[in-house]
């Protein structure tokens, strides 16, 4: 932590959030938000005086609210940056008629009751996503008793209690009495590895904490009595077995069964488990003078606006999801950004900084390579079909089109370092005046028609997004989920770029069903072109109907990455709708589009007879 | 005068990931019958060394102008295969890639028939495709020399001080009043039970 503060090519910027995210790889642009600290962070030595004469007591967040702080206070005494806060919602008032009396203590003048929110703006090559994970508290488990009875804590109150940084000063004592306890009992898997309350996952660190807890104790108090109750215990890494075993030869006792029923002598104030020991069948009950809940860890959940900001997914246990399990343990999906730490999955210190120098070397791949390739996606306009509607910048997720004048005959412009490549631009575009790069409308179209060429009656057109669904496709792949074969999908970077004439261009080739299938809305990779896709399907929908077309023949889904086995579900049941749709429905359907097209091209026809080429020339 | 089209296709066995659901040997043949299909090759693993090689020997020996890959999902091995073709003098963006693994073979393992129906489909429609690809230049851009590291927590501050030990700009930002993050609330860490901070 020292070397952090210390390091001349670290710029630490502490109590402080992100507030903007934007650019690619190798260019981002970010916005901090600097909190007020109204202490002067460079100036404040810690000494401490100010905390004296401040009057307000609140819980100590640090502490686990075993004790209290001031108003005025330090996280903890080895803090980086070295500096003393005000927390504002709980200081008396920032005139000096209220209080004051920290401002009078400071000999150097460092705190600044009128300090502001700074916004600092950085340019970045590449970003380091480690923002860890959340503790599940375990107050939904009322069987447990965790907030009925003071001598039952959780293994992050026992880590206080035990430290000599701690509110006893690592005096192990239980809240009731503050007596030390000999019989104490830990109980695992609380918020993990159920399917009722809590999470499914197993928090992967638990059993270990509570293997190294044990240990501690009989370290500390050689006469303590530990029982540990539990479902299995995962001992899988280097020495960890060991460990274990050090504890069960220490005379911690191991009881397989998790306890049903929990309560309290309201006397002695001691704790009564009854428990199936499922090694010998027979229901137990043991008495402790203090509980410890072995709690799992979970996602954090304060993440959610910058996962947005860094259009990143989650995987269906609520962590990020990361570009290939196996082989891009590390990248985000989101090119230039990397993940370290809990963010991903819970895990223990030792992995958490085996892939923070993961992180480190990938992100150091960019940084010294000094020049990044841009995939060659992106739109380009042809100004002789563009018409100055101004759709195109309307529409762009990125602001990557400049505005157009039919007055002035100015026409828009891509901004090819901003434009990602989504292809809303093209799909939107009303006289095709724009070509979106390797994912044209011909290619597009051949592909449709490639599809349809022989036996159209059996194939589903599906247009399948790079980032989630066909990637939810590969995930049914790998995990060996099975489905019907009448699927044939098309990728495209972003549904976004499904224009509505491919959708009405299938079914006029005879398909009998068209899935258009994207990213759930805040996993969207291309910010919220997403939205332009639904918006685009309802008008379809719409269209379909009013030309007595079957509008359940279009069907939207949005199957993220990780939502493998909702492709598998999704393609099972389209293969079900599929078989209800008729020869004779298909082929009306084709009379009624040609007809429309038929149309169309006469009302085309004398448009242009109406009014001859103007602004050709413009 | 627009060039012919000449378009290999390259049909990938994945060891038995694909030859062992989908019948590897019609899908080329089939292949074989499209127009502008002048040369196809099976391959046992075409990402390997020899695969690679036999797809820069057909791009000279028959003029290839377009390659098509029938392997597995463009996400692992689209670079793999731009870079190959790049190697034998072809515009990486003239070569397409059908996912015959992940979308088929690995989803339709009971049904044999059908599966190796779909993978000749896939071949087809991704050689429909590749006709109309163009060739393409890839903008470089410059990078930042600098990193952001969100999150103070062990994992950041290792990330933090790795970077900037290897010369980089880091900018690391927490948003308590100190780093350290859960750790720093540890006493002692397994499984060498010394101290957190």
């Amino acid at each position: 932590m020292m070397d952090v503060g210390r390091h001349p090519r670290i710029k630490l910027l502490a109590y402080s959030e992100i507030d903007h995210v934007s650019g690619f790889i190798g260019n981002f642009h970010v916005k901090v938000r600097k909190k007020a600290r109204y202490v002067d962070e460079n100036e404040c030595t810690a000494c401490g005086d100010c905390v004296v004469d401040c009057p307000v007591s609140v819980p100590d967040e640090y502490q686990q609210g075993l004790s209290s702080r001031k108003a005025i206070y330090i996280q903890l005494p080895q803090a980086v940056p070295s500096a003393y806060l005000i927390d504002m919602e709980n200081c008396l008032g920032n005139n000096p008629i209220a209080c004051g009396k920290c401002m009078d203590a400071c000999q150097k003048k460092c705190i600044n009751f009128d300090m502001q929110d700074e916004m600092i703006e950085l340019e970045v090559g590449t970003i380091i996503v480690a923002t860890g994970m959340g503790v599940y508290d375990p107050t939904e488990m009322d069987e447990f008793g965790y907030r009925s009875y003071e001598n039952v804590i959780t293994s992050m109150e026992f880590e206080r209690l035990i430290c000599a940084g701690g509110p006893t000063e690592g005096h192990f004592v239980r809240p009731t009495d503050h007596n030390r306890p000999q019989k104490i009992a830990f109980i695992q898997c609380v918020g993990s590895r159920s399917d009722n309350r809590g999470n499914p996952y197993c928090s992967n660190i638990c059993c270990m904490n509570t293997i190294k807890d044990t240990l501690l104790l009989k370290d500390h108090y050689p006469d303590t009595k530990s029982q540990v109750f539990y479902i299995d215990i995962r001992a899988f890494g280097k020495g960890f077995e060991d460990m274990f075993k050090r504890s069960k030869e220490a005379g911690v006792q191991y009881i397989r069964g998790i306890p049903g029923d929990v309560w309290e002598d309201p006397q002695t104030k001691n704790i009564f488990l009854a428990v199936e020991d499922t090694t010998s069948g027979k229901v137990q009950v043991h008495e402790a003078e203090m509980v410890v809940l072995s709690v799992g860890l979970e996602p954090n959940k304060e993440m959610k606006p910058l996962q947005q900001m860094l259009t990143l997914s989650s995987t269906s246990d609520g962590f990020l999801m990361e570009s290939h399990p196996k082989l891009k343990p590390v990248d985000a999906p989101t090119r230039g950004i990397f993940y370290a730490g809990c963010v991903e999955a819970p895990k223990d210190v030792k992995d958490s900084v085996t892939q923070a120098g993961a992180a480190a070397a990938r992100a150091s791949i960019i940084l010294n390579a000094g020049r990044v390739k841009i995939e060659a996606i992106t739109a380009m306009i042809n100004t002789d079909l563009c018409n100055y509607c101004g759709r195109c910048a309307k529409v762009c997720p990125y602001h990557a089109v400049t505005e157009s004048d039919r007055k002035l005959g100015i026409y828009p412009k891509v901004i090819q370092a901003a434009c990602a490549g989504c292809g809303t631009c093209g799909a939107e575009c009303p006289t095709d005046a724009i070509t979106m790069r390797h994912f044209t409308d011909q290619q597009i179209m051949a592909q449709i028609d490639s599809i349809l060429a022989k036996d159209h009656m059996e194939k589903i057109v599906t247009f399948a997004c790079n980032w989630c669904s066909y990637a939810g496709g590969d995930l049914a792949g790998t995990s060996r989920l099975q489905y019907p074969t009448n699927i044939r999908l098309i990728r495209t970077m972003c549904s976004g770029r499904v224009d509505e004439k491919f959708v009405i261009h299938a079914f006029r080739k005879g398909a009998p069903l068209v899935l258009v299938s994207g990213c759930h809305f805040a996993d969207c990779h291309y910010i919220n072109a997403v939205t332009w896709t639904q918006r685009r399907i309802e008008r379809l929908w719409n269209r379909l109907e009013r030309l007595g077309i079957r509008p359940e023949r279009l069907q939207l889904e949005w199957i993220s990455a990780a939502e493998g086995q909702k492709f598998s579900r999704v393609m099972k049941e389209l293969e079900e709708m599929r078989k209800k749709v008729t020869l004779e429905e298909v082929k009306e359907t084709i009379s009624i589009l040609e007809k429309e097209a038929q149309r169309e091209a006469e009302k085309e026809k004398a448009k242009k007879l109406k009014q001859p080429s103007v602004l050709q020339t413009a | 005068m627009e060039e012919k089209l000449r378009i290999g296709v390259f049909v990938c066995d994945c060891g038995l990931n694909i030859a062992g659901t989908v019948n590897c040997e019609e899908v080329a043949k089939d292949a074989e019958t499209i127009d502008d299909v002048v040369v196809v090759v099976r391959n046992k693993y075409t990402c390997a060394d020899p695969g690679q090689n036999e797809i820069k020997k057909a791009i000279v020996e028959h003029k290839l102008n377009r390659v098509v890959v029938a392997s597995c999902t463009p996400k692992i091995h689209e670079p793999t295969f731009r870079q190959c073709v790049a190697d034998a003098g072809l515009n990486p963006y003239l070569y397409e890639m059908a996912n015959i693994r992940e979308h088929c073979s690995w989803v339709h393992q009971n049904e044999k028939d059908k599966a190796t129906q779909k993978a000749k489909d896939l071949v087809r429609i991704a050689v429909a495709r590749a006709r109309l690809l163009e060739p393409q230049t890839e903008a470089e851009v410059p990078v930042t020399k600098s990193a952001l590291v969100i999150g103070g927590g062990v994992a950041g501050i290792q990330t933090a001080l790795d970077l900037a030990d290897a010369g980089h700009q880091v900018y690391l930002v927490e948003k308590e009043p100190s780093i350290g993050g859960i750790m720093a609330a540890l006493d002692k860490t397994y499984p060498t039970m010394d101290c957190s901070i």
